[in-house]
C-alpha cells in the first residue's frame, strides 16, 4: 500500500460509511478483491492538509466483529493480523449519532483490538432533529478518544474529521471498556504467551474465531483448541456474557453523556410513509407500478444510447477497414475484437438505468420495506426477500441484475438467486421471439381484441418466470447453507437519495462489468470469430474461386455475389462443419443444420441468434430487413422431406431452448466474477442447457 | 409471553431468551434483556414483524421473535 497512513472505516451498515468514504476519496478509488473471499477492497487516497497521503480503506458493514456472515470475517481479519497489506493504523469508527447505543457496541470491540480509533458521529443532523443531545466533549473524555460530529451527506465537518485523522496518535489512547480478562479467566492469558498476542481481547475473538481466520496456521489453531478444551471454553455463553457487559458499560457512558427528548420525530414520519409503502394493498400496488416503472424506463430510456453505442461501433469497424490495409489482422480486429467489444458496451446504459434506481431504492430505505413485505413468499422456494430486485432486473438484463445480489448477505440466497436468475427472459431474447413467433402464430385478433402474438409472447415471459421459481425451489434441497438464515435486519427511516452517490454507484458498476466481464467477452468473441472465418482448408478456397468467375459475376449484382459467398463461407467454416457434426443432436428438437451454428454462434448472445439466420439465408442483417428474414426462413425446407423447417413444433421448440439456454457468455462472465469460482458458471450452463434440451424436445414431440 | 404473540402497538420487556445462538444475534442487534419493545407493523403476509428497540426499528422473523420471552 502506497501511503504514509493507513486509515480503515468501519461501522454498522446504514451509518453513512460509504458516503463518507466517497467524500474523503472522491473519485480516487480503487476496487480490488481480498484474496480468496467475495468481498470487495475498497481502497482511495485521501490528502491530508500536513501534505501526507492516507489511504482510506473501506470494510464492509458489520454490527459486531463476531461475523454473521463469511464476508463479515474480513474486518476481524484486518484489525488482528499485523501482516496484512491494510492493516490500518487508525480505525474511524463510523457511528449513527441517531442510534449511538446499538453503534458503540462495535465501537468498545475495536477499542479493545488496542489501534488507534476516532469516532466520527455520523447523522448529526437526524439525531439533533429526533432529540438526542450528545455532550461531545464528554463523550471523548470519557472514553479517551477523539469524537468528530459530522454529517457525510451535508458534508459537514468533514475538514475537522481529516484533521483528526491528522492529528491521531500513533499509540492506542483510548480508556478501558470492559475486563476482558473475566469473560475467560486462564484462557485469554494462555493464548496470549503461546501465541504472542498483544493484547487479551485479540486473543479472545481468536478463541472464538480461529476455525475461520485464514492468517492463522493450522498448527496456531489446533493449539486454541486444545487451550479452550482445557479450559472448557463455551463460545456462545462467552459471547453472550461479553455482550451484555459491553452493553452495561455503553449504558453507564451514555447516561452521563446524552440526553434524550421524548418522541422521534423523524421516526414518526417513517412511520407514517411505512402505513402507506407495507400496507396489505397499496404496498404491493406501489411496488408493482414501481417495478413497472424501472421496467419501462430500462427499455425506454436505454433504447437512444444503445443506437448511439451501435451506431458508433458500425462507425468504427467501417472506419478501420477504411483506414487499415485488407487482411486477416484487420478482420480479426473489426469482427473479432471490435465486434466483441460492442458487445460489451451495448449493455452500459441498461446497467447504469438498473443500478441508478437500485441505489434510489436502496439510500431511501425503500428496499428494506420491500424484502420486508416479500420475505415470507420467497422463503417458500428457497429464495429471500432480497431475490426479488435481482430477479425482477432480470426482464431488462441478467448480467447488471447478477451484480445486484451482493446486497444478499445469505450465501446460499444469493447463490439460488443467482443461478436462476438467467431463466427470467432478458431483452436479448426478444428479437429471436419476435422473428419465430410471426413466423408460426397467425397474427389474429380473438374476441375481437386479445392478439394471439401478444398472447403468445407473453406465454414466453410466464413460462420463463414459473421456471426460474420452480428450479430455485429445487435448488432449496440440493443446496447445503452455510449459515443458518437470519432475517434479524435493521429498517432505516426513508430518507431522500443522495444523487452524487447514485451517479457513483453508477459509474462504478459500469466499469466494474466493462474491465470484468469485458475480457472474458472479448476472448470468446475472438475464438467465435476465428470458427465462423476459416475453415478445414481447400473448401474456403474453392469457394473464393467459384465466386470470382466469370459465370458468377455476370449472374448476380455485387451485393447479391457477397451475400452468397459469405453464406458459403459460413457454412463451410468450423462453425459450419461443428454444426453438421451437432446435428444428430438436435434433429430430435426439430432443428437443422443451419439452425446448428445459429445456436453455435449465438453462445456468445442470443441476439446473434437473428443476425447469424439472416447470414445463412442471405438476406440483409439490418433491421429494415427483419421481415426478410422471416419470409427466408419461412421458404426454408427440409431437403430431403421437402417439408418447411420452421413449423409450429420446431418454432416453439427453439423459442423454449432459448428462454432457458444459458446462451450468454456475459452473464457467465460475470457470474465467474461474481462468486470467484468456474464451478458456479459451469454448474449453471449445464443445468440450463440440459433443461432447455429436454423441454425443447418435449414442446417439439408435443406439437409435432 | 413471546414476543411473536404481541399485536400492533403493543408493549412488552424483554425478559430472556430460549435460544442461545438467536440471542446473541438479538443482543448485538440492541434487543437486551430489560430494554422496552414496541410491535410497529406485521409485514403484509403476517411474517416477519417490525418492532422498535432502543431507538431503532428491526425486523425479523416470527420464528426468530419467538425466542424473546417478555415479562
Amino acid at each position: 500500500m502506497n501511503g504514509d497512513l493507513k486509515v480503515a472505516l468501519v461501522g454498522n451498515p446504514n451509518t453513512g460509511k460509504s458516503t463518507l468514504f466517497n467524500i474523503l476519496t472522491g473519485l480516487n478509488q480503487k476496487i480490488g478483491n481480498f484474496p480468496g473471499i467475495t468481498v470487495d477492497k475498497k481502497t482511495g487516497n485521501c490528502r491530508l492538509s500536513d501534505g501526507r497521503n492516507a489511504v482510506i480503506i473501506d470494510l464492509p458493514g458489520t454490527y459486531s466483529l463476531y461475523p454473521k456472515s463469511k464476508d463479515e470475517t474480513i474486518v476481524f481479519e484486518v484489525l488482528a493480523d499485523k501482516n496484512n497489506d491494510v492493516h490500518p493504523d487508525l480505525v474511524i469508527i463510523v457511528s449513527d449519532a441517531s442510534n449511538l447505543k446499538r453503534n458503540l457496541l462495535l465501537y468498545t470491540q475495536v477499542a479493545d483490538m488496542k489501534i488507534p480509533v476516532v469516532i466520527a458521529l455520523n447523522m448529526m443532523d437526524l439525531a439533533r432533529k429526533s432529540g438526542t443531545h450528545i455532550d461531545i466533549d464528554a463523550l471523548s473524555t470519557r472514553l479517551g478518544v477523539q469524537v468528530v460530529p459530522i454529517s457525510a451527506r451535508q458534508g459537514e465537518n468533514i475538514e475537522k474529521l481529516k484533521e483528526a485523522i491528522q492529528f491521531s496518535s500513533a499509540i492506542p489512547l483510548q480508556n478501558e471498556t470492559i475486563k476482558v480478562e473475566s469473560i475467560a479467566p486462564g484462557l485469554i492469558s494462555k493464548i496470549q504467551e503461546e501465541l504472542l498476542i498483544d493484547h487479551p481481547y485479540a486473543a479472545l475473538q481468536l478463541a472464538h474465531q480461529h476455525e475461520n481466520l485464514r492468517f492463522l496456521s493450522s498448527q496456531e489453531s489446533d493449539r486454541i483448541e486444545e487451550i479452550e478444551q482445557e479450559f472448557s471454553f463455551h463460545s456462545q455463553k462467552a459471547q453472550a456474557s461479553e455482550t451484555i457487559e459491553r452493553y452495561n458499560f455503553i449504558n453507564s457512558v451514555l447516561k452521563e453523556t446524552v440526553r434524550q427528548e421524548t418522541n422521534a420525530v423523524s421516526e414518526t414520519v417513517s412511520n407514517k410513509i411505512d402505513k402507506v409503502l407495507t400496507h396489505k394493498v397499496w404496498g404491493f400496488l406501489i411496488f408493482f407500478v414501481l417495478l413497472f416503472v424501472i421496467f419501462q424506463s430500462i427499455f425506454a430510456w436505454s433504447e437512444y444510447p444503445m443506437s448511439l453505442i451501435e451506431s458508433l461501433f458500425v462507425w468504427l469497424t467501417e472506419s478501420a477497414h477504411n483506414v487499415l490495409p485488407p487482411g486477416v489482422l484487420t478482420d480479426l480486429l473489426t469482427d473479432g475484437v471490435i465486434a466483441g467489444l460492442s458487445g460489451v458496451l451495448v449493455f452500459i446504459p441498461q446497467i447504469a438505468i438498473l443500478f441508478a434506481f437500485i441505489s434510489v431504492l436502496e439510500d431511501t430505505g425503500y428496499m428494506s420495506r420491500v424484502t420486508f413485505m416479500l420475505d415470507k413468499v420467497m422463503r417458500k422456494v428457497g429464495l429471500s426477500g432480497k431475490s426479488v430486485v435481482p430477479m425482477i432486473g432480470g426482464l431488462a438484463c441478467a448480467v447488471p441484475s447478477i451484480m445486484s445480489t451482493r446486497n444478499i448477505e445469505n450465501w446460499k440466497d444469493r447463490m439460488i438467486t443467482i443461478m436462476v436468475t438467467p431463466l427470467v427472459s432478458c431483452s436479448a431474447r426478444l428479437p429471436i421471439y419476435t422473428v419465430l413467433i410471426s413466423l408460426v402464430v397467425p397474427d389474429k385478433k380473438v374476441a375481437g381484441l386479445i392478439n394471439l402474438q401478444g398472447v403468445a409472447l407473453m406465454a414466453m415471459y410466464v413460462i420463463s418466470i414459473i421456471t426460474a421459481i420452480f428450479v430455485a425451489w429445487v435448488m432449496k434441497y440440493l443446496l447445503r447453507a452455510r449459515e443458518k438464515g437470519y432475517f434479524i435486519m435493521e429498517l432505516p427511516v426513508y430518507r431522500l437519495p443522495r444523487w452524487d452517490n447514485v451517479l457513483l454507484t453508477m459509474y462504478e458498476k459500469v466499469k466494474t462489468f466493462v474491465v470484468e466481464a469485458g475480457k472474458v467477452i472479448i476472448a470468446i468473441s475472438i475464438v467465435l470469430w476465428v470458427l465462423a472465418t476459416y475453415g478445414p482448408p481447400g473448401k474456403h478456397a474453392a469457394i473464393e474461386k467459384k465466386y470470382s468467375s466469370a459465370e458468377y459475376i455476370n449472374k448476380y449484382s455485387p451485393d447479391e455475389l457477397e451475400l452468397h459467398r459469405s453464406s458459403e463461407l459460413l457454412e463451410t467454416s468450423f462453425a459450419g462443419v461443428i454444426g453438421k457434426a451437432i446435428e444428430p443432436a438436435i434433429v430430435p428438437l426439430g432443428y437443422d443444420w443451419k439452425i446448428g451454428i445459429a445456436l453455435i454462434t449465438s453462445f456468445a448472445a442470443r441476439e446473434v441468434f437473428v443476425g447469424t439466420m439472416a447470414t445463412i439465408y442471405s438476406v440483409n442483417n439490418d433491421d429494415s430487413h427483419i421481415s426478410s428474414v422471416t419470409d427466408k426462413m419461412r421458404q426454408a425446407r427440409n431437403p430431403e422431406t421437402g417439408l418447411p423447417v420452421f413449423t409450429l413444433a420446431s418454432s416453439f421448440s427453439l423459442m423454449i431452448f432459448y428462454a432457458f439456454a444459458m446462451q450468454c457468455m456475459s452473464t457467465l462472465a460475470v457470474v465467474y466474477r461474481e462468486t470467484k469460482s468456474w464451478k458456479w458458471p459451469l454448474i449453471q450452463f449445464a443445468y440450463m442447457t440440459a433443461l432447455a434440451y429436454i423441454a425443447s424436445f418435449i414442446v417439439f414431440n408435443l406439437l409435432k | 409471553m413471546k414476543l411473536s404473540q404481541l399485536r400492533p402497538g403493543q408493549t412488552g420487556i424483554i425478559k430472556e431468551f430460549t435460544d442461545l445462538e438467536m440471542s446473541i444475534k438479538l443482543m448485538e442487534m440492541g434487543c437486551l434483556p430489560g430494554e422496552s419493545i414496541v410491535v410497529e407493523r406485521f409485514a403484509p403476509l403476517g411474517d416477519p414483524m417490525a418492532i422498535t428497540v432502543s431507538g431503532y426499528q428491526l425486523s425479523l422473523r416470527k420464528l426468530e421473535a419467538s425466542t424473546i420471552i417478555l415479562h
